[in-house]
């Protein structure tokens, strides 16, 4: 099997899930105060300090969640509340965002009362920073926050993250970016990037699912979504995940670690998918940035085939990748992050995700392009219904 | 895989049988949630996830297909415009001749498979022919007469050799969750089952006239003929009393000036119909041949001398009946005279005009 989606999720690192079960072994509620309390605690802030270290933020700007979706809606809505007023109140967006945030920010507009800006991106699928400029020009004074994410999740196109801040932070704007599929597969340094707020996910780097951490900066005002126990700067209550905490950590460390060598290995390797499927088959459009992209991300379009055909059909041919995002019934839509970058409806329709990660092998890249003709010409004769 | 239990054990028996199975779901509405809200039968997200734990149980890949547009230009628009037109339509017939094997089919066959298996009740004889099932409470060889021989030879019906019981039986035997899961009934893409509202919410509501057939006299109104379908008997909320007593029918629906004629039982006794241009499956005919017809699903089987004529078939019934609507189908079937294969799909027709050939003076 050929398993070409590790956007959407990647093996829990061996040495990951070896910290995971040890920690998960022991007893303790990290707010006891007696001696089990206490080393949990210490469990935790180890792990604080780790990520800290890794990803260039002090332990205290670490604020763990459930997940890189709970991060990203802290951040959007807890900024925005903290921010809102009379005459303020408009969320600046992207029109590629994941849903984590893209529906986020929706929700605020739907039942908030939020003004939504969405920024559009060129068809690079990169975000058009002179499009923020002259909204800043005009509107500054209304917006709460402003939102983009590091790296596209589906065409892996890295965004313009210190252009928006370096525009946003004079004028006291708070920037949150969705670094889920950043963080560990591309420098990131929350120091430096200057944005206010920072969500990763520790599925997506060999950390286990369930677990995600907000960068949050000490003096940016937060609003909290879940109230309880008073953890995490009271910004995020529950009792808090030991074992997953030093699990994350643990995936965050290694993965930064060997963040470049690994990117070498895998840009060779995704270059590799890149050629094969231009020669297998010539008229696809390989979409998204070629240069400013996540190294282990490909991206194409099958001109005259339906995306969800050609996932079938190299499932059963053992390969597995993905189309654009899913609705709760398992119904496919077409891409908006391909309708936003000025592609047709049917050519948002046609495309496929491939996305390498740690485990993945040169076998697996050859089985992809062996099995794509043939998947081709029968998602063509099907058509796009 | 509709998420009932039939679909499941249909499925579990063409895995067995040594198929290469995939679990297809359609999705038929781009909002799930605007369709029903239980699950009951198909369309919701419930039935979509109880089609898909059926797919892990039998252990074959499983895949929603989008088929909301088709489905909705096919058979929604399809319906409102029946029920406008004064027709009565049948939507799973529809749905059968033009999603599940027309672009379900063609989809498929396109992507390297070899047929669509489905969980209705009928039988596919060696001969190739359309049969009834053996349960005849379920057979529902008259929702898929509206196949073409070609879409029936590339489709499969593993249920059709057994009783609805005993598939219950096997499914929970399976292990298949859905085993007990109640059949639908209604008309999947009415959420609350109120068909009336449905077709108002798009026709309108315009006030009309109920008028008695014989006397010409008005004897209630109504609120859009498109809410009615001809021998009707109840819901017609009439004021004025029938001279004799006798409870009346809805006899005749005229869109055009939103008339709707009432009458006694006795005035919507037919015994010839017309239907426009039929679909052969057990081979074409021409002239006049012995038959029975069936008019709607599960409904009653009538002999019948059919002749092809001007491009249709018409019966002439051997005994009478009533309340029949235009737009229905009028399934024909050879007769299995020893009850062993089951009666024979010949043709189907879409129902153009019933008449009494009496009332008629032929």
């Amino acid at each position: 099997m050929a398993y070409l989606d590790h956007a959407a999720t990647t093996p829990m690192l061996p040495r990951v899930l070896d910290v995971y079960v040890r920690t998960a072994r022991e007893l303790g509620n990290a707010s006891s105060l007696h001696a089990s309390g206490r080393a949990a605690r210490r469990t935790v802030e180890e792990a604080r300090e780790r990520i800290g270290e890794a990803l260039g933020a002090k332990p205290s700007e670490v604020v763990f969640t459930g997940s890189g979706t709970e991060a990203d809606n802290l951040a959007v809505k807890g900024l925005h509340w903290a921010r809102r007023d009379e005459g303020r109140g408009r969320v600046v967006s992207t029109a590629i965002e994941h849903h984590a945030v893209a529906d986020a920010v929706a929700w605020l507009g739907d039942h908030e009362g939020a003004d939504v800006t969405e920024l559009p991106v060129d068809k690079l699928g990169r975000v058009r920073v002179d499009a923020l400029a002259e909204l800043l020009d005009e509107r500054a004074d209304e917006i709460t926050v402003i939102t983009c994410m590091w790296a596209n999740n589906e065409v892996g196109t890295l965004q313009p993250i210190d252009e928006i801040v370096a525009l946003a932070t004079p004028l006291g704007i708070p920037v949150h970016t969705d670094a889920v599929q950043a963080v560990g597969h591309t420098p990131v340094c929350f120091t430096a990037c200057q944005a206010d707020a920072l969500a990763l996910s520790g599925h997506k780097l060999g950390g286990p699912t369930g677990t995600g951490a907000l960068l949050l900066r000490r003096d940016t005002k937060c609003t909290p979504l879940l109230h309880g126990g008073g953890q995490e700067r009271e910004i995020r209550s529950g009792t808090l995940d030991v074992p997953g905490i030093a699990a994350l950590a643990e995936a965050v460390a290694h993965a930064v670690r060997t963040q470049e060598t690994e990117a070498q290995r895998l840009a060779v390797l995704r270059d590799e998918l890149v050629a094969g499927i231009r020669e297998a088959v010539p008229e696809t459009i390989y979409n998204g940035d070629p240069e400013q992209r996540l190294p282990g991300n490909a991206h194409f379009s099958f001109p005259g085939c339906e995306g969800d055909a050609l996932l079938m059909l190299l499932d059963a041919a053992g390969v597995e990748c993905a189309t654009g995002s899913a609705c709760s019934a398992g119904i496919a839509q077409p891409s908006h992050v391909l309708l936003a970058m000025g592609a047709g409806e049917d050519d948002a329709r046609s495309s496929l995700r491939f996305t390498l990660g740690w485990p993945t092998t040169k076998a697996e890249v050859d089985a992809l392009v062996a099995a794509i003709p043939e998947a081709v010409e029968r998602a063509r004769s099907a058509g796009l219904s | 895989m509709s998420g009932g239990v039939d679909s499941a054990v249909a499925a579990a028996r063409a895995v067995e049988a040594g198929h290469d199975v995939t679990g297809v779901h359609l999705a038929l509405s781009k909002n799930p949630q605007t369709y029903r809200t239980g699950a009951r039968g198909c369309c919701t997200i419930e039935d979509s996830r109880d089609a898909r734990r059926a797919a892990d149980v039998i252990g074959i890949p499983f895949y929603v297909w989008d088929m909301a547009e088709r489905f909705h230009e096919d058979v929604v628009e399809d319906f409102y415009a029946e029920y406008a037109a004064g027709r009565t339509p049948n939507p799973c017939l529809r749905c059968n001749e033009k999603i599940k094997f027309a672009a379900v089919l063609d989809r498929a066959m396109a992507l390297g498979f070899d047929a669509v298996v489905t969980g209705h009740y009928a039988r596919k004889a060696d001969d190739g022919l359309l049969r009834r099932a053996v349960d005849p409470g379920k057979d529902q060889s008259y929702v898929l007469a509206v196949l073409t021989p070609k879409q029936l030879a590339h489709s499969m019906f593993p249920l059709g050799d057994t009783p609805k019981d005993e598939v219950r039986i096997e499914a929970e035997e399976r292990g298949l969750a859905v085993a007990r899961k109640p059949d639908s009934h209604d008309i999947c893409f009415i959420a609350d089952g109120d068909t009336s509202g449905f077709l108002k919410k798009k026709l309108g509501s315009e006030q009309g006239e109920i008028v008695d057939a014989a006397t010409g006299e008005v004897v209630g109104r109504h609120d859009g003929a498109h809410q009615f379908t001809i021998g009707q008997r109840h819901g017609l909320g009439l004021k004025v009393p029938a001279a004799n007593g006798k409870p009346r029918y809805v006899l005749s629906i005229t869109p055009v000036d939103n008339r709707v004629e009432v009458g006694p039982r006795e005035a919507l006794r037919i015994d010839r119909i017309r239907t426009g241009a039929p679909v052969w499956l057990g081979g074409e005919r021409t002239g006049t041949f012995e038959g029975e017809v069936q008019l709607r699903a599960h409904g009653e089987v009538y002999p019948a001398t059919v002749t092809v004529e001007d491009g249709g078939l018409t019966a002439r019934l051997g005994k009478p009946a009533f309340g029949v609507a235009a737009g229905q189908a009028m399934v024909v079937y050879d007769p299995d005279p020893d009850a062993e294969l089951g009666d024979a799909v010949l043709a189907s027709g879409t129902i153009d005009a019933a008449e009494s050939v009496e009332a008629a003076g032929v």
